[in-house]
């Protein structure tokens, strides 16, 4: 996949809800700050994160663990001043 | 307009532990099943259990059913159902054993049993000392029980309809369920799935209050569609609340901050839990630190720009100390209040947790109305009223609740299905239409209210007039406000109105489903004038017939709240357990 479209674009934000109260006050805030300034591929790589079990999303984005795929290293650090 | 009909055995809205347990049942006896899931079902709010499932297993230590059931009652305050609570705790120990060979990764004994640690209100001997009973796989239990079910589903077919809302109830003239109206959210397209059996498994509400523990999905839906469809709910004036969570966030502080000499401050900087409890401070029971954070905001003391706030302070202890001894609350304090917690005091305010009320059930799982069961319709897990948890859930036996109603209402839906006959019967229209008139009532208004501040409102209304701990007149002011937010949610628009993933029409849904379980809520709280478990009035005199406010002569009873008309009805607890005798009733205390 080369472009995102707008579709993927809010299926993307809904997926952005979560089951941890936590996750969902993080990626509010990235969504309305910060993620409409994404480049396609960090915005590929969110899309990525967003199927990682809440749990483990969480402890990167707290930085409690540190991801271990490089290509998700920098979008977690995004995350993480959101 | 016609809607497009997909037909099954069972349909079931929500693929948390309740739903997916309920399912796993189902699918296995070869029966067509379909889970309906507003998001991917391992992403259900139950992956936020961390504490544990409770079962009498006595892998540690000798325990006991029985003692299992004592508990549950006397956390209960009376209000649970003894013949429900009598089932759930004799079946623990089989559907946590179930689960661990579904996959589970429980955490284990030297010896290969499952590894069980203690838990507030778990204990043996019918209340005599603490025991070993919460069954756990590290801090992920829910999420843990999440992945084992959802394998299994998988292996057994379940028909999964992720990113699918339900939207209303489908009754027939006679008010037998023939299933749900939902609507795909990729292309807004609605669709009935019409089956014999119906389970509704959607989860709490907890959104209903401005401070809350729970993920924002957690929108009461199944209540919503309940209550529209004629079904009352029933013990809607009980919440659990957490005293410290982070003012506008919701997230846990936990209670070893104040352990470590954390300070609670009002906006004048006093500590005034000494006031409250001169002896234990801050260091005071869970109920009583609430009552007096809810009594300074309310006495115009709050914090912040709105008073409605208090602040835990930590900036005397040695910032190493709150490094090494309370790790992750520098975290959360920094990044969902704003503050350092080395340099300034944290804004807290009592969180709503976990909801005890919800659909009313019996143990079978049947959804019940004046004793009798709605035909074809079930309800488990935090949406269903058993009744286990009564007026006070214990710890872990919310888990436990998903798995053991999960189980037993499917297995009322197996029999009823297979004694139905082949064909399904002509789909009553009215409740489609209806649900397909709400949808378009939002697309086409205009001039009316923001979905936002409609939710704020209700938020705002619930957490300042129906909290923690209850004033008789803010519960009066409470019932009129509620009333004139909903009228605020009857005129909610949508700036967006495109088909794919429109976040803003299911938001706006999903208030109209949260704005009747606050309206249950608030009048059936301003109704009940005694205190009991987690609901507490001021103005509930503590005297030697109504020790701490409870007042079993007249309030031994489950209120029953109707949409119709906001009426209340009550209706007996079931004090008869179904093989032992009556836990009869004492003064609770701890
Ligand atoms: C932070 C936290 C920690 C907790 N820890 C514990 C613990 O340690 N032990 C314990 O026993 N309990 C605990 N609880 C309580 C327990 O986690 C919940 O009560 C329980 O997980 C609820 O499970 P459920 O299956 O009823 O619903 P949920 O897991 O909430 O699932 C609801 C499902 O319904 C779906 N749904 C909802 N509405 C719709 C709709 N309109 N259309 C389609 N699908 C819909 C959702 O997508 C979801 O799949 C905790 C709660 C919280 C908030």
């Amino acid at each position: 996949m080369t472009e995102i479209d707008p579709i993927e674009i809010k299926r993307i934000r809904w997926r952005s809800r979560r089951g941890l109260l936590e996750l969902d006050l993080v990626l509010e805030r990235f969504l309305a700050n910060g993620f409409n300034q994404l480049t396609q591929a960090e915005l590929l790589a969110y899309r990525r994160c967003l199927e990682l079990p809440d749990n483990d999303f969480l402890d990167y984005v707290n930085g409690k663990a540190e991801i271990e795929d490089p290509e998700l290293t920098h979008i977690i650090g995004i995350l993480r001043r959101a | 307009m016609t809607v497009p009909v997909r037909h099954f055995d069972a349909v079931i809205v929500g693929a948390g532990g309740a739903g997916m347990r309920a399912a796993l049942q189902l699918s296995e006896a070869g029966l067509k099943t379909a889970v309906l899931s507003k998001v991917f079902p391992t992403r259900s709010h139950t992956v936020a259990a961390q504490g544990g499932v409770s079962a009498s297993l006595g892998n540690s230590e000798p325990d006991h059913w029985h003692w299992h059931m004592y508990d549950t009652v006397k956390g209960s305050d009376w209000l649970g159902d003894q013949d429900a609570i009598e089932f759930m705790c004799r079946e623990a120990p089989k559907v946590v054993v179930e689960l661990e060979h579904f996959g589970m990764p429980f955490d284990r004994n030297e010896d290969g049993t499952i590894y069980q640690r203690p838990f507030g209100g778990h204990m043996s001997n019918f209340g005599e000392k603490p025991v070993r009973r919460a069954c756990a796989a590290a801090d992920r239990t829910g999420h843990a029980m999440l992945h084992a079910l959802y394998q299994r589903n998988v292996r057994a077919n379940t028909h999964f309809f992720v990113e699918w809302m339900a939207l209303d109830l489908v009754r027939d003239a006679d008010g037998n369920v023939q299933g749900v109206v939902a609507m795909e959210m990729e292309t807004s397209e609605i669709v009935v799935f019409q089956a014999k059996a119906t389970l509704f498994a959607t989860g709490g509400a907890g959104r209903i209050f401005a401070s809350s523990t729970n993920a924002f999905i957690n929108t009461g839906d199944g209540l919503g569609m309940a209550a529209r469809a004629g079904i009352p709910l029933e013990d809607m004036e009980f919440w659990q609340f957490h005293p410290t969570g982070v003012a506008g966030a919701g997230v846990l502080i936990t209670e070893g901050v104040r352990g470590e000499g954390g300070i609670l401050r009002n906006s004048a900087g006093e500590r005034f839990m000494e006031r409250y409890a001169p002896n234990a401070k801050d260091l005071a029971s869970r109920d009583v630190v609430s009552r007096a954070m809810v009594t300074e905001i309310n006495e115009g003391r709050g914090c912040g720009p709105n008073k409605d706030h208090v602040l835990l302070d930590i900036t005397h202890l040695d910032p190493e100390v709150i490094k090494s001894k309370l790790p992750g609350i520098r975290e959360i304090s920094i990044k969902f209040a704003g503050v350092d917690p080395i340099v300034a005091p944290i804004p807290v305010v009592p969180t709503c947790h976990y909801q005890m009320g919800g659909i009313p059930t019996n143990y079978r799982g049947e959804v019940v109305i004046d004793g009798k069961p709605v035909h074809g319709f079930y309800a488990a897990g935090e949406v269903a009223c058993a009744s286990v948890h009564g007026a006070n859930r214990l710890g872990t036996n919310s888990l436990l609740d998903l798995l053991v109603f999960g189980k037993s209402s499917a297995n009322s839906m197996i029999d009823f299905i297979k004694a139905q006959p082949a064909e399904l019967p002509e789909l009553a229209t009215t409740d489609v239409d209806r649900a397909v008139a709400r949808v378009a009532r939002l697309d086409n208004q205009t001039g009316g209210v923001e979905v936002n501040d409609a939710r704020n409102a209700m938020q705002r209304t619930m957490q300042n007039h129906c909290g923690v701990f209850r004033f008789k007149d803010m519960l009066a002011e409470g019932a009129a406000k509620i009333l004139e937010v909903e009228e605020m949610v009857k005129k909610t628009q949508i700036h967006d109105k495109s088909k794919v993933f429109n976040t803003a029409r299911i938001e706006a849904l999903e208030l109209e489903n949260l704005i009747e379980v606050a309206k249950a809520t608030m009048i059936s709280a301003n109704a009940r004038t005694e205190s009991r478990g987690a609901h507490v009035r001021d103005d509930a005199p503590d005297t030697a017939e109504t020790p701490n406010g409870r007042d079993d002569t007249n309030w031994l009873k489950h209120t029953l709240w109707h949409r119709d008309g906001n009426r209340l009805e009550y209706k007996p607890v079931n004090m008869t357990p179904l093989t032992v005798e009556t836990i009869a009733l004492k003064t609770r205390s701890y």
